[in-house]
C-alpha cells in the first residue's frame, strides 16, 4: 500500500494506482475528458491536473498518468491547479465551440469563451484525444482509423479520407469519444461511419438490425465461433 | 516496366532491405520518396503490408514528418526558409519573387513538373540568411537578381 494525502485527507491505496483514481477514491472529483477506462491512457486533455508536493517542491502533474507516490502530498484545488484548468478549459472551448460536452463542462467550471482564443470553425468536436484510435488498435484491433498531419492541421480520419476497407462498422470509435464529434448514423438495414455504409444483420429471433455484416464476419473469423451462431442479438440470446 | 508494378515492387525491395522491421518504418519511408520523390499511395500501401503495420500508422508518420511530401513533386525543389532570422532579411520579398517567376505558391508544383516551391522554418544557417535551398545546394544572402540567375541555370542545365 502507498499513503499519501489528498487535499488534507490521508488516503492509502494499492501500488500502481494513477493519482486520478486515488483522488476519486477520496470522494473528491476532478474533471476528466480524455480517461476512458477502455483504452490507455494519452494525458491529451489536461484537465486532471493537480498539484503534488515531494519535499519542498511543488508541480502541477496530470493526475491520470501520475502513479501514486508515499508520501505526496497532493493539492487538488490550490489556485494554481485552477489556474491551469481554467485556462486548458477555455483554450478546449476555443477549439471546439459546438461541442455540448464542453459547454456543459465549462459552465460546471465557471469557465467562459474569450475573445483572446478566437474560436475555431474547423475543427468539429475534436480535441484530438486519440482515444478513439485507441480503441480501434486496442480494443476492436483493426486500426482504421488515425490522426494525420500535425500541429493546427491535425486532424482524426482514416486515412486519405478514403473508405476503409478494414473498418468494421462496430462503432467503437464513437462510443469512447468523449465529445460526440464522430458521427455514425443508423437508418434500416444501413449504418454509415467514417464515409462508408454498412450493411445491418436482422437477429434471426426478434427480427432488429443489430450489429453490421462486417463486424459479424470480424468476430467469427477472430473468435472461430461459425456466423450462423452470431446473428441472434444480445436481447435475445 | 510498368509504373504500378515497380512502385510495389520497389516498396517490398525497400521493405526488405531494412529487414521487414517496423521499427525500421522512417528509414523505409525516407528511402520509398528518395526513390520517387514523394511517397506514393500505392507505395505506402505496400509497406503497410510488408511491414505488417496498420496503413493508418503508416500514413500518421507519413502525414506528420514535413520532409515527407505525399504529392508528386517536381524535378528541382524550391525550399524557401522562411525563419526568423531569414525572414527578418525578407524572405517574404524572395517568396514572392518565385511564387511569381514560377507561377506557383509553396506547396505547389509547376506544370512542367520542373519545380516544387516549399517554405521551410529555419535550415540552421542563419547567418547567411536569406537562405533558399535548391535540392541539396544552400544559397545564402539571396537577392532578388540571384533569383533569377538561380532559376535560368536550372533551366539551362536540368531541363
Ligand atoms: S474524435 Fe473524439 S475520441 Fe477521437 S480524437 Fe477526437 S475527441 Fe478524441
Ligand atoms: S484525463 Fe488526464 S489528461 Fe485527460
Ligand atoms: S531562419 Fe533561415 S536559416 Fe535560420
Amino acid at each position: 500500500m502507498v499513503n499519501l494525502t489528498v487535499d488534507g485527507k490521508n488516503i492509502s491505496v494499492s501500488e500502481g494506482t494513477m493519482l486520478l483514481e486515488a483522488i476519486r477514491g477520496a470522494g473528491i472529483a476532478i474533471p476528466t475528458l480524455c480517461a476512458h477506462e477502455a483504452v490507455s491512457r494519452s494525458g491529451a486533455c489536461r484537465l486532471c491536473v493537480v498539484e503534488i508536493k515531494k519535499g519542498n517542491r511543488t508541480r502541477i502533474v496530470t493526475s491520470c498518468l501520475y502513479g501514486a507516490e508515499e508520501g505526496l502530498i497532493v493539492d487538488t484545488k490550490s489556485d494554481r491547479v485552477l489556474n491551469v484548468r481554467r485556462l486548458v478549459m477555455e483554450l478546449l472551448l476555443a477549439r471546439c465551440p459546438e461541442s455540448e460536452v464542453l459547454q456543459k463542462l465549462a459552465k460546471e467550471l465557471c469557465v467562459e469563451s474569450q475573445a483572446r482564443f478566437a474560436a475555431d470553425t474547423d475543427k468539429g468536436k475534436c480535441i484530438l484525444c486519440r482515444s478513439c484510435v485507441r480503441v480501434c488498435e486496442e480494443i476492436v484491433g483493426v486500426s482504421a482509423i488515425g490522426l494525420f498531419a500535425r500541429g493546427s492541421q491535425k486532424t482524426v480520419g482514416t486515412p486519405y479520407n478514403e473508405k476503409s476497407d478494414v473498418c468494421i462498422g462496430c462503432g467503437a470509435c464513437v462510443y469512447v469519444c468523449p465529445t460526440g464529434h464522430i458521427e455514425m448514423t443508423s437508418t434500416g438495414d444501413k449504418r454509415k461511419i467514417w464515409g462508408r455504409t454498412f450493411k445491418m444483420q436482422t437477429c434471426t429471433k426478434c427480427g432488429k438490425f443489430f450489429a453490421p455484416v462486417d463486424q459479424l464476419k470480424f468476430i467469427s473469423k477472430k473468435t472461430g465461433v461459425p456466423l450462423n451462431e452470431l446473428t441472434v442479438c444480445t436481447e435475445c440470446r | 516496366m510498368t509504373k504500378a508494378i515497380s512502385v510495389a515492387t520497389k516498396t517490398r525491395q525497400i521493405v526488405k532491405k531494412h529487414g521487414g522491421d517496423k521499427s525500421a518504418m522512417i528509414a523505409v519511408l525516407q528511402d520509398i520518396q528518395e526513390a520517387f520523390n514523394y511517397l506514393p499511395k500505392e507505395a505506402l500501401k505496400t509497406a503497410s503490408k510488408a511491414m505488417k503495420v496498420p496503413f493508418s500508422r503508416v500514413y500518421e508518420a507519413a502525414t506528420f514528418y514535413t520532409a515527407f511530401s505525399l504529392k508528386q513533386r517536381g524535378k528541382n525543389i524550391v525550399k524557401i526558409c522562411v525563419g526568423t532570422a531569414c525572414h527578418v532579411r525578407g524572405a517574404a520579398a524572395l517568396q514572392d519573387k518565385f511564387e511569381r517567376t514560377l507561377g506557383i505558391k509553396p506547396g505547389e508544383t509547376t506544370k512542367d513538373k520542373n519545380f516544387t516551391l516549399e517554405t521551410v522554418n529555419c535550415v540552421g544557417a542563419c547567418a547567411l540568411g536569406p537562405v533558399v535551398v535548391i535540392n541539396t545546394d544552400y544559397h545564402g544572402q539571396v537577392t532578388m537578381k540571384k533569383i533569377d540567375k538561380i532559376i535560368d541555370k536550372i533551366n539551362e542545365g536540368g531541363a
